[in-house]
C-alpha cells in the first residue's frame, strides 16, 4: 500500500521522527485558512503516489494568502505523470542548510534490510546511484539483530554527511529503521532529509509503502487501503477480493494462478493482441469466482472479446466447466469468450462445456491457439 | 533418487485440523506420503482419520521419528510455527501459507540460517514439492507428474509459480517424460529455497538429467540462477519467465512479481539464461517442447 506524503508524515511522527507541522486540504478556501493558521511562509504541495512532482509544478513556495490561493487554485486538478491531483498538504516552510537522502527496503537477493543514506539528496537517487554510486552509504541490517546505535553512527560517518547533523542523523535513522520494521513497511524514504541551519536533522517529504500482508498486526491500515490510487476496474475487482491489475488492451483475461495469468498476458500480447487486464481468480474457479471475474471484465467497455484460460490441478475440469456454465447464466456478457480448460479431468470438462458452445463461446485445446482465436475475435 | 523428499520422508503437519490442512495433509497421504502426525496444542491425543495429534512439533517428532514438516497455518502464526518446526527438530520445512508479511519472512530466514543452519525452508506461499510416486507434499495434484521408472531419465523441476509449475508437469506427462521432483520455492520477495539451492540439487542427483526452471518477474533470482548454470551446471536446462509484458511498477499477483527501476524485467532474465546456455521457452508450451527435444538427444 502507498502512501501520500501526508499520510507518509503521519506515519513518520508516530516514530518520532521530525516533520513539520502541516495540514491536508482539498479546496482552495482550505489551503488558504491552513496557511493562516500555520503562519507563513507555507509550502504548496501536491499529494499524488508518483515522483517529479516538483519538476512539474506541484511544489509552490507561498509567503501570503494571495499566493497560497494561487498556487493552490494551479494545482488542484494538475495532471503529474497521468495522476490528479486532489489533495494538497500545506506544510509551514523550513530553512534548508543541506539536502540528504536515507530509505530502507528490504534487498531481496542479501535476504536482509538495506539501507542507504546520501550527502547528495533532494534529487532523483537513482541518478546518483548511476552517475556516483560511490556517494550512496550503503548499510545490510540483519533483521534478527536489528539496527544499533553504533552501526547507525558509522553509517552516518561513511555517507559524510555535515558533522553538524551526526547526532540528528543517528537520532532519525534509528527511529527510521523501527518505523520500517515495527510499522511492517516494505519501503521508507526520506528524500530531502534537511539539515536546518539550526542544527536539527528533519524529514522534509516523506515515501512509505506498507505491507498489505501485514494488516493483521495495524487494524488502522484499514485507512490506507481506502485512499489507494485504482482505476474503477482495479476498485471493483478489489471489493470481490479479485487480484487483479488494469491495462490498457481490449482481451479480457481470466486465469488460475498469479503465474499462469501473467502468462496468459504473455501470450496475448505474443500473438498480436492486447490485454485489457490480468485477473487471477486463485485456485478453486467456483462459480461464485467466475462470475465476480466476468462481471469485472464485462464493466470495462475497452474489452472486446474475454479469454478465460484455467488448468485445474486439485480442482477439478468438470468443477471448472460446472462453474464457469453457472457464472454464464448469471452475467450478461455481450462480447465473445473464448475457453482453454487443461489439466485434471479436462475432458470431462470440456463434455460439460459443449453443449453451451457457439459463435459467442468458443473452446480451443492449447492457451496459445485459445490466445489467438481471442485476439481474432477481438478484432471483428 | 529424488531431492530433498522422497519415499522414506516422515511429515508432520502443523495445521492438520484445520480445513486447508486436513483436505492437503489427507491427499498427499493417498498419494503415498508418510504423513506420520498433525500438531495442535488444543487438540492434541485427538486424530484426524488415524493421524495422531500432538501439541507440539517436538512431541510429534520424539513420538514418530519424523524429519519434515508442512505448514497450512494461517498467516499471522507462520513466524511462531517456522520456528516451532525448527526447534522441535524437523530438518525440512515446507510452508504453504500465502500472506505471510515480508519482515516476518525475512527475519526466520535470517534466524533459521544463524541457529539452525541444517534446515532447509521452502516457501511460504508455495504449492509445495513432489517426487513423483514417492511423497508429495503440498497443493500439487499427485497424477498430473509421471513418475520415473527404474533406470528412466527423468526431468527436475523447480519453479515460482504454482499453476504454471502444474502445466509444466502436465505437458511433460503428456509428452510421456517422468519427473525426478518437482519443487515450488513460492513467489514470496523472501523465499526459504531459491532457484540455486535446487539446482545445485539437482546437479547432484544422479536420477535428475535436465532441469526447467520457470521464472517470472521481480528481483534477482533468476539473474543469480543463470549465474549459477554458467559456472557450475553441466545439466541441460530449459527456462519460461512469466511477465514479459508486465507493465513496471505493478504487482502481478506474487508479492515479489514486480518491476522497479527498471530491474527484474523478463527480458533481463532471459538474456541471462540464455547467455548462460539454457533453452528459453516463450511460453510454457514451448519451454515444454524444447524440454521434451533435450531429454529424447540425451
Amino acid at each position: 500500500m502507498d502512501l501520500f506524503e501526508y499520510q507518509g508524515k503521519q506515519f513518520f511522527a508516530r516514530y518520532g521522527i521530525p516533520v513539520s507541522p502541516g495540514e491536508v486540504v482539498s479546496t482552495v478556501d482550505e489551503a488558504v485558512a491552513a496557511a493562516e493558521r500555520l503562519g507563513y511562509p507555507v509550502v504548496v504541495k501536491a499529494q499524488v503516489q508518483v515522483g517529479g512532482r516538483g519538476k512539474a509544478g506541484g511544489i509552490k513556495l507561498a509567503g501570503d494568502a494571495e499566493e497560497t490561493r494561487t498556487h493552490a487554485r494551479n494545482i488542484l486538478g494538475m495532471d503529474i505523470k497521468g495522476h490528479t491531483v486532489e489533495l494538497l498538504w500545506i506544510e509551514k516552510a523550513s530553512d534548508i542548510a543541506e539536502e540528504y537522502y536515507a530509505s530502507f527496503t528490504l534487498d531481496r537477493s542479501v535476504k536482509k534490510h538495506l539501507g542507504m543514506l546520501s550527502a547528495k539528496g533532494g534529487v532523483d537517487i537513482e541518478a546518483v546511484a548511476a552517475e556516483d554510486p560511490d556517494a550512496i552509504a550503503k548499510i545490510w541490517v540483519d533483521p534478527v539483530d536489528g539496527l544499533t546505535e553504533e552501526q547507525a553512527r558509522a553509517w552516518v560517518e561513511a555517507a559524510k554527511l555535515n558533522p553538524r547533523a551526526t547526532e540528528g542523523a543517528v537520532d532519525v535513522l534509528l527511529k527510521l529503521y523501527r518505523a520500517y520494521v515495527e510499522g511492517d513497511a516494505d519501503l521508507v524514504e526520506i528524500n530531502p532529509l534537511i539539515l536546518k541551519p539550526t542544527g536539527e536533522v528533519h524529514a522534509l517529504d516523506a515515501k512509505v509503502t506498507l505491507d498489505g500482508n501485514a494488516v493483521f498486526r495495524h487494524p488502522d491500515y484499514e485507512q490506507y487501503d481506502a485512499t489507494q490510487v485504482r482505476d474503477e476496474r482495479e476498485r471493483a475487482a478489489h471489493e470481490k477480493g479479485l487480484q487483479y491489475v488494469g491495462l490498457d488492451g481490449y482481451v479480457g483475461v481470466i486465469a488460475n494462478g498469479a503465474g499462469l495469468a501473467m502468462s496468459t498476458v504473455d501470450i496475448v500480447n505474443q500473438v498480436g493482441g492486447k490485454p485489457a487486464n490480468f485477473l487471477d481468480i486463485g485456485g478453486g474457479a467456483s462459480a461464485d469466482v467466475m462470475a465476480g471475474a466476468l462481471e469485472v471484465i464485462n464493466n470495462d467497455p475497452n474489452v472486446r472479446s474475454i479469454l478465460i484460460n484455467i488448468f485445474g490441478g486439485i480442482t477439478k475440469g468438470e468443477e471448472v466447466a460446472n462453474g464457469i456454465v453457472t457464472a454464464l447464466g448469471r452475467v450478461q456478457i455481450d462480447v465473445p469468450i473464448v475457453i482453454r480448460l487443461d489439466g485434471t479431468n479436462a475432458d470431462l470438462g470440456r463434455e460439460i462445456l459443449k453443449p453451451h458452445l457457439s459463435d459467442k463461446l468458443q473452446m480451443q485445446p492449447t492457451m496459445l491457439d485459445a490466445a489467438k482465436t481471442a485476439v481474432a475475435l477481438a478484432g471483428k | 533418487m529424488a531431492i530433498f523428499v522422497d519415499e522414506n520422508t516422515k511429515v508432520i503437519y502443523q495445521g492438520l485440523t484445520g480445513s486447508q490442512g486436513r483436505f492437503y495433509g489427507l491427499l498427499n497421504r493417498d498419494y503415498g506420503t508418510k504423513v506420520v502426525a498433525g500438531t495442535n496444542p488444543r487438540k492434541a491425543g485427538t486424530d484426524v482419520e488415524g493421524i495422531p495429534v500432538f501439541a507440539t512439533v517436538g512431541e510429534a517428532v520424539e513420538a514418530t521419528g519424523a524429519t519434515a514438516s508442512c505448514i497450512f497455518i494461517p498467516a499471522p502464526g507462520v513466524r511462531d510455527a517456522v520456528i516451532e518446526a525448527a526447534e522441535g527438530g524437523v530438518k525440512f520445512i515446507v510452508c504453504i501459507t500465502e500472506g505471510v508479511p515480508a519482515h516476518d519472512e525475512a527475519w526466520f530466514y535470517n534466524k533459521l540460517r544463524r541457529d539452525f543452519p541444517d534446515v532447509r525452508l521452502l516457501g511460504p506461499n508455495c504449492p509445495g514439492i513432489i517426487s513423483p510416486g514417492k511423497c508429495n507434499i503440498g497443493i500439487t495434484a499427485g497424477h498430473i507428474a509421471k513418475p520415473p521408472a527404474p533406470g528412466e531419465k527423468a526431468v527436475g523441476i523447480v519453479s515460482r509459480s504454482g499453476t504454471l509449475t502444474y502445466q509444466a508437469l502436465y505437458e511433460l506427462k503428456l509428452n510421456d517424460i517422468a519427473v525426478s521432483t518437482c519443487v515450488g520455492i513460492g513467489g514470496d520477495p523472501v523465499p526459504g529455497t531459491s532457484f540455486i539451492d535446487c539446482l545445485e540439487a539437482f546437479e547432484a542427483d544422479p536420477d535428475t538429467h535436465a532441469v526447467m526452471m520457470f521464472g517470472e518477474i521481480g528481483g534477482s533470482a533468476e539473474e543469480e540462477a543463470a549465474e549459477f548454470i554458467k559456472s557450475k551446471m553441466t545439466k541441460p536446462v530449459v527456462s519460461y519467465i512469466a511477465g514479459v509484458t508486465a507493465p513496471p511498477g505493478k504487482k502481478m499477483g506474487h508479492a515479489g512479481a514486480i518491476v522497479s527501476g527498471g530491474k527484474g524485467t523478463a527480458q533481463a532474465k532471459m538474456d541471462a539464461l540464455r547467455d548462460a546456455g539454457a533453452k528459453v521457452g516463450l511460453n510454457p508450451t514451448e519451454a515444454s517442447q524444447l524440454m521434451v527435444e533435450v531429454v529424447r538427444n540425451l
